[in-house]
């Protein structure tokens, strides 16, 4: 049984101190070489996919607002286009950046990732996030949000702050789902008998009108080689669970143990009942950050010197393994017997647990065989179009 | 051989969405595979050119309420096809249309910004605007904008974006592992308050200043507010004066503009479009060109250019016989939508074209060919290099941006057989400067900001 392995690649690692390690290239980060070794890397060895990590607003180690720290990691450039950059310059892995549904215009999304998918011949995801802090508001000027904290979240104002973002973004999932769409495969003809380049019975107006913004389509951008490049989510809590459900095709979920993982499931399929959703269901991937070593005691001992070095132990939305290589795929089989059926790892370090992932874990777990789309790979069927055979719909 | 001679500049535009690439042509190929942009970039930076350029698409023009069928129609995301091919070339410049309406301040210097780094400096933004709800429609911004308001918001929107691009300090990444300083100091980056007419924000850049501090900048209006706005910001001017004293006319106007705004006349490039034909002598290129002239207006094209005058149905006539008798529907005019049209003087056009035709005995077809046909060289590639040399040297442009006439593969001929020409006159680079930028490639001065002192090149 296989089983795909994403790679999440953010700056020098997801240990704010990862910058201060021997391997680490601090001063490459902005450069496209960095970005094309680390994916480079990943896909010789076998890796299924990275996701690129991006904001609106500066890394901070405070929650959702920025720090005036200098000893950490700030900075970073825009993840879809590290993705369209890396693109030709690999063949098998799928990219999928991190662009936020709240303040960026659904309809450059949707032209961005199919744009992506043309460069990669087919490997394009999405990882569709919100960005519901005041200061990146600030940055637009546009719309005013209220200060939180994690516990304001918990409250009926948090969670009415929390629908409002994520009904916004399962608009903007909708939106441009509709978008990669509403060309048909084959609405480029050519026809030079009737003088026609497209037949346009088969673009499509999508004519989104929601609460918040209507999109009238269709999308500049002709029907992309996997037609619905996947969306990915990474969920927490109820409401994000919705959106996932509602609009994504995988679900990254950051169970801590055993009895975690089985709970997050199975909110996730009552999330799925909720929304009803139908069609396919959401594929659950578990996120886990790593640090690899040899020996448990070398992982911890790497754990602890970054702890030091950043002035207090690594917090986390996920699980922190600190272990062998051997020991994190029991926990990951362990895991896929529950129902999870991919695993996204964040090296706390790279390159190094990265060449850690790709040296020793990879080969511990059948890999998916290499497919020409990322569709393909992950054992999607091929994208069905919506428009197809609905005269109705017809431009 | 002269030291003195000024040196051509050239750009090469990837065909668009509009008639001049002849797709029916055989050897036209997809324009949106990325085997095509990377096919059309090597091609250019084999011929040595400053950019590429590409245009941007926000929504599909309609022609009587329907989507244009005609034409080459799709393309991709600026921004991400720049990216992509600056994976595949080393030295050209990468330059984008990007509207200042349908786009926030924030995000796009930093993408932008970002595309800088990744092409390390070669990144260049053709600033437009836009404001009809036409292409709102496909915006959650909507079409807000009053008309008088476009170059105000262009105007702040690249002043905010340079507030942007300046914030973070050309050293404020140390990367300093033994002392843990990443950042080189408490204040490296900072913060931006802005309060403007179209834009209230403040906070903290994402991205470190780029290898060129910001991207080169890019205009294309030619209405007195956009010639202003060009002396303010731009450092090319992508013009669409082509006769030769027309674009000496326009070259005076807009350098003359230059020093009332502190800046020296090499610090903007005037390039206008070009397209071309090329002959094995002039009688050859002549009737290639008229080949091209008779893909590129179709009956049906010609027809539909027709109908966007007269704002009625006009698929009655026949395109080779005489114009429609018929007068035009002065109210009807919206019958083509998202592809601009200046005419305003409805009944005044069409009593001259009826008079041209009339008078010159032109089908309607022969007519359009002869309104809408691009401006552009057509000879040998001595003649075509000499014309270029000719308008530079005489200050009428700076160089081209060349557009062929089929994709990808429309600029070949050009490289193969003007390029060298030009490059025996000694008026065109024989190598790219090594890890020059864009800028530098352009032969313009260094931002302010980034320099000591300001260094002309060229």
């Amino acid at each position: 049984m296989t089983l795909p392995l994403a790679v999440a690649l953010d700056g020098a690692g997801w240990h704010p101190a990862a910058w201060r390690e021997q391997n680490a290239r601090p001063r490459d980060l902005f450069t496209a070489r960095y970005w094309a070794d680390l994916v480079r890397t990943a896909e010789d060895g076998g890796i299924d996919l990275v996701t690129i990590e991006d904001s609106l607003g500066l890394q901070s180690s405070a929650f959702g607002r920025p720090d005036d720290r200098v000893d950490q990691v700030r900075g970073r450039l825009d993840a879809s286009l590290i993705a369209s950059f890396v693109a030709p310059l690999t063949n098998r892995i799928g990219l999928v950046p991190t662009i936020t549904t709240t303040h960026p215009e659904p309809f450059h999304v949707a032209t961005t990732v199919q744009t992506l998918d043309y460069a990669s011949r087919g490997r394009a995801g999405w990882r569709a996030q919100v960005s519901g802090s005041p200061f990146e508001a600030k940055h637009f000027g546009r719309r005013e949000f209220p200060e939180f904290t994690i516990e304001s979240l918990r409250g009926p104002a948090g969670e009415a702050v929390l629908r409002e973002l994520f009904d916004e973004a399962a608009d903007a999932i909708e939106v441009v789902r509709r978008l990669w769409d509403s060309w048909e495969d084959d609405a480029i003809i050519r026809d030079a008998a009737t003088g026609r380049f497209i037949d346009r019975e088969k673009l499509h107006y999508i004519d989104f009108a929601g609460e918040r913004f209507s999109v009238k389509g269709p999308s500049i951008t002709p029907r992309s080689p996997q037609g619905q490049p996947l969306v990915a989510v990474l969920a927490h809590q109820t409401i994000p669970y919705e959106l996932a459900a509602r609009g994504a095709d995988i679900v990254f979920g950051t169970p801590f143990d055993e009895a975690g993982a089985r709970g997050i499931l199975g909110e996730i399929r009552d999330a799925e009942s909720r929304v009803g959703r139908t069609g396919r269901p959401l594929e659950a991937w578990a996120d886990v950050v790593v640090v690899l070593e040899e020996t448990t005691a070398a992982a911890r001992a790497v754990l602890d010197r970054l702890d030091e070095r950043a002035g207090a132990p690594l917090a986390s939305d996920a699980l922190v393994f600190a272990g062998t290589p051997a020991d994190l795929v029991d926990l990951l089989e362990s895991w896929r017997a529950v129902g999870y059926t991919g695993f996204r790892l964040r090296p706390a370090r790279l390159p190094d647990d990265l060449r850690q992932i790709v040296e020793h874990v990879r080969p511990r777990v059948a890999a998916p065989a290499d497919a020409p789309t990322l569709r393909e790979r992950l054992g999607f069927e091929p994208a069905a179009n919506r428009y197809t055979d609905t005269e109705e719909n017809a431009a | 051989m002269s030291t003195a001679k000024r040196q051509v500049h050239l750009a090469a535009h990837f065909p668009g969405v509009n008639n001049t690439t002849v797709w029916t042509d055989p050897r036209s190929e997809s324009q949106v595979e990325f085997s095509s942009f990377e096919h059309f970039a090597k091609n250019a930076e084999r011929g040595f050119f400053d950019y590429l350029f590409l245009a941007e698409g926000l929504r599909l023009r309609e022609h009587k309420g329907r989507i244009h069928d005609l034409d080459v129609v799709g393309r991709p995301n600026t921004l991400a096809i720049l990216a992509a091919v600056a994976a595949v070339t080393e030295h050209i410049g990468l330059v984008g249309t990007l509207s200042s309406t349908f786009n926030e301040p924030y995000e796009l210097a930093r993408a932008l910004s970002s595309l800088d780094h990744l092409s390390n400096g070669r990144a260049g933004w053709n600033v437009v605007t836009s404001s009809d709800a036409f292409h709102g429609a496909n915006f959650r911004r909507g079409g807000f904008l009053e008309h008088s308001e476009r170059y105000t918001r262009a105007d702040e929107f690249v002043s905010l974006a340079k507030e942007w691009w300046d914030s973070w300090r050309a050293d404020a990444v140390a990367a300093d592992a033994a002392s843990g300083r990443f950042l080189s100091s408490d204040d490296a980056i900072g913060e931006v308050v802005h309060r403007g007419r179209h834009f209230d924000v403040a906070g903290r850049f994402t991205t470190p200043r780029s290898p060129q501090g910001y991207p080169v900048i890019v205009q294309a209006g030619d209405s007195p507010d956009g010639r202003d706005f060009a002396a303010h910001h731009a450092e090319v001017i992508f013009s669409l004066h082509t006769e030769f004293e027309d674009a000496q006319a326009f070259y005076a106007d807009v350098k003359g503009r230059l020093p009332g705004r502190g800046r020296t006349e090499d610090s903007l490039k005037i390039l206008p479009a070009v397209g071309f034909v090329i002959g094995d002598t002039a009688a050859d290129a002549a009737e290639r060109a008229r080949e091209v002239e008779l893909a590129q207006v179709s009956g049906q094209t010609a027809i539909a250019f027709l109908e966007q005058v007269w704002g009625r149905d006009l698929t009655a006539y026949d395109p080779e016989g005489p114009l429609p008798d018929v007068e035009p529907d002065i109210e009807g005019q919206n019958i083509t939508r998202g592809r601009v049209r200046h005419v305003t003087d409805i009944p005044g056009v069409v009593a001259a074209w009826r008079q041209k035709a009339e008078a010159e005995n032109l089908s309607i077809r022969d007519l359009v060919i002869s309104l809408s046909s691009r401006r552009g060289f057509v000879g040998t590639p001595d003649h075509i290099a000499s014309e270029i040399d000719r308008y530079v040297q005489s200050r009428a442009t700076d160089g081209f941006v060349v557009v062929g006439t089929t994709n990808p593969y429309g600029l070949d001929e050009f490289v193969d057989r003007v390029v060298p020409l030009l490059q025996e006159r000694g008026v065109y680079r024989t190598e790219y400067p090594e890890g020059a930028t864009l800028r530098e490639n352009l032969g313009l001065p260094a931002l302010e900001s980034d320099a000591e002192e300001a260094r002309h090149v060229g």
